[in-house]
């Protein structure tokens, strides 16, 4: 097991570098930040010092390694806009969306699984056909409408939440009821076909002979068993949240790292364009490494 | 007279399928006493599992319908009760264990888990269930059950994994064992273990047994009374000495008939035959595990030489490495005078035409989305040298009758063909390169015994046209004792033993060969009988 993180470790870390440096070359790609940062009508004199205050007028090249030093002492530089550290900015919103995948992604796990369990029991009965119809709406639906609709409804027309921004409880429930639709639809029906096939697996009918009840047949014999192939798509989820919804915190006016990632590339604020991306990826990676040691957990037959 | 303690009356069960009503059982009926052992014996699809799954509620309705009949079980109908009921029935009352124990115990659950939950279910206590289960364990003869109990069904060999279902089935106690298929999956030697386990513990609790089995060899050894069915109907019902000694139904004489293992043995090939495959000293290691341990032998043209040993005793690697569908580790095999292992790819290419390999399974080997035709003709499109395009139809054609099929089948898919069927197709496939030899791996043995014999008929009826030479593997002895010229025995992957079939049969020289040939079981219930009273003579005179 040490040696499997040990082994997983040196892979993310070379994916990581990879990650940079494509990074810091293509958004430089985009264009020079002088241009954007300083007025139109800037002299060229100060338009120089600008460039030489931050580096700009180096080789690019010697920009980059100047830049993988920093990242090495996990300094990413200060950030031309805010005029603060890139990372501060980068984890104060990292920390929202964190807490947004979190709550998400649990509620969206507890209920998948749940109705998709009681749903596959059941298979083409009344309880699988209305959680098959509804978990096929919420997976086609696209995002960036439900959260407007649920604006106009909820906010607008019976004033119940919020309409943007952060504070109070209310503040979270529209981001996270319309980030829970889609995932919980996915899932649900992972889950169900997953449990469909458990169910109907030789060890269920020995369960059956030996008298146990249904409830632990579905939870218990079955479910555990359905649960591999429905933590690959938790984790692909809740990766897709990690990196911040773009959409959902943009509508809700939600601090959080997508929000900060899409204002900063518009900005050309590099240092927490490649900030953000490193946090990100990161906190993938740990997360893709809970995920291997959960199927370990999950299935004795997986040992590294 | 006292009711039976089960009784089947006039049972029918119907399954709804794609092509309209199935009926798998029809009108059934049979009886079952406390202490008494009763076979239903039958082929696959012959209905033989459906009223052990009507008896347990494993039938799954939809699709299944029990259309007519009354389950008593103490003169109260199954049928009758509330599902609960039921639940507390099974397991408790009525156990069951299955034929393949590794996909019938919960992968991720440790085995003791799986033992106690038989009790919790049934309302003991966590603690007393768990100390039962150490008890249960030690009964059935699993080594170092103190620290075994936590281990995950994975980790037992296939013996022991039956051992473990038994275990289960028997912690409450249950007045019937139903046994389907209990020892199919198991080699020889482990199966005697296992039927004379059951027997001790039927001795020692008088529970009644039912044993589901398409072999009459199990009947002969643990059966009283046998119950034959045929494509859902009770075609015959008796003692098992009577129905083996006068079987009255001309399905049940067949049945008797096909059983292998009473022909003539054949005869040496005569000298100075050409050798087709000169293997020596060929070996497999993975790791320091030695899969294959220089394995030498040979095979002249026109023969067949059975590999025969246990599961893990190295008979697949030696036909994989062959092949060289795994690369050998060491050792050199001449086929044709040229050396298998250090020929350059290219002409490797060429020479696979040469020798094929028919599979165990040929519902699996079959690709399902490929014709017939498309899959006897990829041969000609792999090796285009062989024959044009346009007589590929003509020479499917021609293959498929050589097998005993119809022509016009070559537009159907493998899943409209039965068993016996498609391994006809998987022979067709490799006949379609005019090989010298066929590896057959287990190539009979997922078939029933009536069809075995179809198929074994026709790759004789082949030799003798062809000149086709077999390395046949295969565990089941008395095939091999009708088929083989020559017999090759192996053991943890080597070859202990090898000679002519009339040789190891009437004179094995090796302990392994002479325990491989007893445990392999006689239809003739008076033959088990005598020699399991020869057993418990031997037995006690050990004492």
């Amino acid at each position: 097991m040490i040696s499997f993180l040990g082994k997983r470790a040196v892979a993310s870390a070379v994916s990581l570098i990879g990650l940079i440096v494509l990074v810091f070359f293509l958004s430089r790609l985009t264009g020079d930040p002088t241009n954007l940062y300083l007025p139109v009508d800037a002299s060229l004199e100060s338009r120089a010092r600008f460039r030489e205050i931050n580096g700009l007028d180096d080789p690019l090249i010697v920009q980059f390694f100047r830049y993988a030093g920093d990242i090495i002492r996990l300094d990413f530089g200060v950030s031309v806009r805010r005029g603060e550290p890139a990372i501060d900015a980068v984890l104060r919103a990292f920390e929202w969306t964190l807490w947004l995948a979190v709550i998400t992604m649990t509620l969206v796990t507890a209920a998948a699984i749940l109705v998709g369990a009681l749903a596959a029991f059941r298979v083409g009965g009344v309880f699988d056909r209305i959680a098959t119809f509804f978990s096929l709406i919420g997976a086609s639906a696209p995002d960036f409408w439900i959260a407007i609709v649920a604006i106009v409804v909820f906010s607008v027309t019976f004033g119940w939440v919020p309409t943007s921004g952060t504070g109070t409880v209310m503040h979270w429930i529209l981001p996270v009821a319309v980030l829970f639709i889609r995932p919980f639809g996915l899932i649900l029906q992972v889950v169900r076909g997953s449990m469909i096939s458990t169910l109907s697996s030789a060890y269920v009918k020995t369960a059956r002979a030996k008298g146990v009840k249904n409830r632990p047949i579905i939870f218990v014999h079955a479910l555990r068993n359905a649960m591999l192939p429905v933590i690959t798509v938790i984790g692909d989820q809740a990766a897709a949240l990690l990196n911040g919804a773009v959409v959902v915190e943009t509508i809700f006016g939600f601090p959080g790292v997508g929000k900060l990632m899409i204002d900063s590339i518009l900005q050309r604020d590099f240092t927490v364009v490649l900030a953000a991306i490193f946090v990100t990826a990161v906190a993938i990676f740990l997360m893709n490494i809970l995920i291997d040691i959960l199927y370990a957990v999950l299935d004795p037959r997986i040992r590294y | 007279m006292a009711a039976p303690l089960l009784e089947i009356r006039d049972l029918s069960v119907d399954f709804h399928t794609a092509q309209g009503n199935l009926h798998a059982v029809r009108n059934v009926s049979w009886h079952l006493d406390r202490g008494e052992t009763l076979a239903i014996l039958g082929e696959s699809g012959s209905g033989k599992s459906v009223s052990a799954s009507a008896i347990m509620n494993l039938i799954d309705c939809p699709p299944g319908r029990i259309a007519s009949g009354e389950i008593l079980f103490e003169g109260r109908d199954l049928l009758k009760m509330s599902g609960e009921e039921r639940r507390r029935i099974n397991g408790k009352r009525i156990a069951m264990i299955f034929q393949d124990p590794l996909s019938h115990l919960n992968p991720v659950y440790t085995v003791g888990f799986q033992i106690a939950e038989m009790m919790t279910a049934h309302g003991l206590p966590k603690a007393e269930a768990r100390a039962r289960t150490l008890e249960l364990l030690e009964r059935v003869g699993i080594p170092d059950f103190r620290t075994r109990i936590d281990a995950y069904p994975h980790q037992f060999s296939g013996g022991q994994r039956q051992r473990l279902m038994i275990a289960m089935a028997l912690a409450l106690k249950p007045d019937i064992l139903i046994a389907d298929e209990p020892t199919t999956a198991l080699d020889v030697t482990v199966q005697a273990q296992i039927l004379a386990l059951l027997e001790e513990l039927q001795n020692e609790t008088g529970m009644g047994l039912l044993l589901i089995t398409h072999d009459l060899g199990v009947v002969a050894e643990v059966a009283d009374r046998v119950v034959v069915m045929n494509s859902g109907q009770i075609v015959e019902t008796g003692s098992a000495a009577e129905v083996y000694r006068s079987p009255h139904h001309p399905y049940t004489k067949k049945l008797i008939a096909a059983v292998p293992g009473t022909g003539a043995m054949a005869d040496p090939l005569k000298t100075g035959v050409e050798v087709l495959l000169d293997v020596k000293g060929f070996s497999k290691h993975y790791g320091d595990f030695v899969a294959l341990d220089g394995a030498t032998l040979s095979v002249l043209s026109g023969e067949t030489v059975a590999i025969v040993g246990e599961s893990g005793s190295g008979k697949s690697t030696l036909a994989r490495a062959l092949l060289r569908l795994t690369e050998p580790t060491s050792g050199e095999a001449c086929f044709g005078g040229r050396d298998l292992v250090t020929i350059p790819p290219k002409e490797l290419f060429a020479l696979r035409r040469e020798i094929q390999m028919v599979f165990q399974d040929p519902s699996q080997s079959l690709n399902p989305r490929m014709t017939v035709f498309e899959i006897v003709a990829e041969a000609f499109a792999i090796h285009p040298e062989i024959l044009p395009r346009a007589q590929w139809k003509d020479r499917v054609c021609e293959l498929l009758e050589q097998v005993g099929l119809d022509a016009s089948h070559m537009r159907r898919y493998p899943h409209q063909f039965s068993g016996g069927q498609r391994q006809r197709i998987a022979i067709a496939r490799a006949l379609a390169l005019q090989p010298k030899l066929i590896i057959c791996d287990e190539a009979v043995s997922a078939l029933d015994v009536s069809i075995q014999a179809q198929v074994i008929a026709l790759l004789r009826s082949l030799q003798d046209a062809l000149g086709l030479s077999y390395l046949f593997i295969a565990h089941d002895l008395p095939l091999v004792r009708d088929f083989a010229h020559r017999v090759v025995v192996m053991q943890g992957g080597r070859i202990v033993e090898q000679g002519p079939v009339a040789r190891i049969f009437d004179a094995p020289r090796e302990a392994y060969t002479r325990n491989l040939i007893a445990a392999s079981l006689s239809p003739d219930p008076e033959i088990q009988a005598a020699r399991r009273a020869g057993r418990r003579l031997h037995a006690e005179a050990g004492r």
